[in-house]
């Protein structure tokens, strides 16, 4: 199981992060601009531009500031912020939380809302629960968050006042930004959820479980929906990758101060390092997300495992 | 069915009116009328005014052709250049192939339009930036797609027969592979132009995107947002052309996956 089906796909899993991380290093370094200036100013003086910018490594040719990049991140060393002078790891740390918080949280909300919509749809396929439901789905992907977003305060927090505007501060502050970010996720999952189930329902032993004479509630969630839900767990990991770049989105609507909202303060500040920092924590992120289901796959569905062998 | 089509298909089409033929029309989308701000709609100007005084319904038609001409050369780009390397590498083989696959792996690890939004952000504000940005992410969905087709289709008789007569590789694939994996790479294409109209609207929310005075359905929501508990029409406006716009061609998507029998699920996020 460890060397013919986790090694593989560990290495690469790291292959890509590698790759990533030059990606995302040269795209950040190769556009015009200069950090210096940025640091700067454009009145200083150039024997100070000099000197920042043999400081910051940023003289040397650019293969050669990759690697220095490569050696500090193996170090854990993700430099300083251009704008605050701080690590930049501090800064990840401290608005880690708020975008993990917010994640398990859209996460939990899609979960909630997708298993009872797609479950529906599937047995009263074509009715007028289906219908409900898959509009729903439509207008969940149909909308996009940094409206939804807006609206929601509107409603929920000017109007009624339910729920405050922006920030992180109690309870209540997460539930517009996790009904916008978890919303579009949802419509997703149902859909699948939906034809996954649709799918499985035409199988043999459906038809086996059935004259055997079990109920209809049995054969639908122990022998449909446990087999339904296999694909679902695959989708659910490339699923958070769409999560985590609402994020941005999203966070910054709500000034909720995650990941997401510090990627466009970096950027509107051109604190490039930082910028560089978040996309490749965030990256990283589904890239472990994405190994991590694909394993848990392989182990509750023996197929998967054991054609790999 | 007529339903299932027709509404669609008049938002799209109105929308690509709106965009070609917009400046046509006598607007006035940056005129400044300190006397309308903020003034909610009325019997002669539906959908009232903004901020400094403009003409949200005369925006909202610039701002169609913003998202019309974005949405459509990001496609163009994302979609030729996607599918002649998928299909290159594909027909290729071999190592080339390999390291093709690498390169997608790469780009398919950035969530969404997380790299457009970096890279938007570096190269500084601007309509051509978003394009660039978002054509950067949006080829690998094409290549992916052209790439799996071809391999399932590249040891059929008639390409080995196209072999055999002596036509040329590039030959092969223009006139052999290309047409017969074209189904599936326009459903991909009509669900990307949904993708693109929402990235083109994001990245301009964020500031990212097109500059004043010019204007985005985008920009527009982001302008709004300050005013929404005075004027919440600024930020409801544009929001509802965009949702509606998305839905028609989400819509549109359904049913050429149905006609042209694609299977599979085609709607990327």
């Amino acid at each position: 199981m460890f060397t013919k089906f986790f090694l593989p796909r560990l290495l690469t899993a790291l292959g890509v992060i590698f790759g990533v991380v030059c990606v995302v290093f040269l795209l950040l370094h190769l556009v015009p601009g200069d950090p210096v200036e940025v640091m700067l100013g454009e009145s200083a003086r150039p024997a100070d531009r000099d000197a920042l910018r043999e400081a910051l490594g940023l003289d040397q040719p650019i293969h050669l500031q990759l690697l220095l990049y490569f050696k500090d991140l193996g170090q854990l060393d993700l430099g300083t912020s251009l704008y605050s002078g701080r690590p930049i790891s501090e800064i990840l740390l401290e608005r880690l939380p708020a975008t993990i918080e917010l994640g398990i949280a859209s996460l939990i909300l899609a979960l909630t809302l997708a298993m009872p919509l797609g479950i529906i749809a599937a047995i009263k396929k074509e009715t007028a629960w289906d219908f409900g439901a898959m509009g729903f789905a439509l207008f969940g992907v149909s909308i996009p968050n940094f409206w939804m977003g807006p609206m929601l305060i509107l409603v929920g927090a000017l109007w009624l006042g339910w729920f405050p505007v922006s920030g992180r501060e109690g309870l209540a502050s997460i539930v517009l930004p996790a009904i916008t970010l978890g919303t579009a996720m949802a419509a997703i999952l149902s859909r699948m959820i939906r034809s996954a189930l649709l799918e499985v329902l035409t199988e043999d032993f459906i038809r086996t479980a059935r004259s055997k004479g079990l109920t209809e509630w049995a054969v639908t969630f122990r022998h449909g929906l446990r087999n339904a839900l296999l694909p679902v767990i695959t989708l659910l990991g490339l699923q958070l990758g769409a999560l985590l770049s609402g994020a941005v989105i999203t966070e910054t609507v709500f000034s909720w101060p995650g990941i997401g909202s510090l990627v466009v303060e970096a950027i509107h500040r051109r604190d490039y390092p930082v910028v560089q920092a978040a996309v490749l924590l965030i990256s990283f992120s589904y890239v472990m997300v994405n190994l991590f289901t694909d394993l848990v796959y392989a182990r509750i569905d023996p197929r998967v495992r054991l054609s790999k062998q | 069915m007529m339903i299932r089509l027709g509404i669609p298909l008049g938002i799209i089409v109105f929308w690509a009116f709106l965009a070609l033929f917009g400046p046509i029309l006598s607007l006035t989308p940056n005129s400044i009328e300190l006397s309308n701000i903020l003034l909610p709609g009325s019997a002669q100007e539906w959908l009232g005014f903004d901020d400094l005084g403009r003409p949200i319904f005369d925006r909202l038609i610039v701002g169609a052709r913003t998202s019309f001409f974005v949405a459509f050369s990001v496609v163009a780009v994302s979609l030729v250049v996607g599918s002649f390397l998928g299909t290159v590498s594909a027909y290729l083989g071999g190592w080339t192939d390999l390291a093709f696959v690498r390169i997608i792996d790469i780009f398919l690890a950035f969530p969404g339009i997380l790299l457009a939004i970096a890279l938007a952000g570096v190269l500084g504000p601007g309509i051509d930036n978003v394009v660039i940005a978002l054509s950067v992410v949006g080829w690998v969905g094409y290549a992916r797609l052209a790439r799996a087709q071809v391999l399932s289709i590249k040891e059929r008789d008639h390409i080995y027969a196209a072999v055999a007569i002596g036509t040329r590789p590039i030959q092969i694939m223009i006139r052999h592979l290309i047409p017969l994996i074209s189904a599936p790479l326009i459903v991909e294409a009509s669900f990307g132009i949904a993708g693109i109209v929402i990235g083109e609207a994001g990245l301009s929310f964020l500031g990212l995107g097109v500059q004043p005075p010019s204007a985005s359905w985008g920009s527009m929501i982001r302008d709004g947002t300050r005013y929404m508990l005075v004027a919440p029409h600024m930020v409801i406006a544009p929001g509802l052309a965009l949702m509606f716009v998305v839905l028609a061609i989400n819509l549109l998507g359904d049913c050429l996956r149905d006609w042209l029998d694609v299977k599979g699920q085609g709607r990327r996020e």
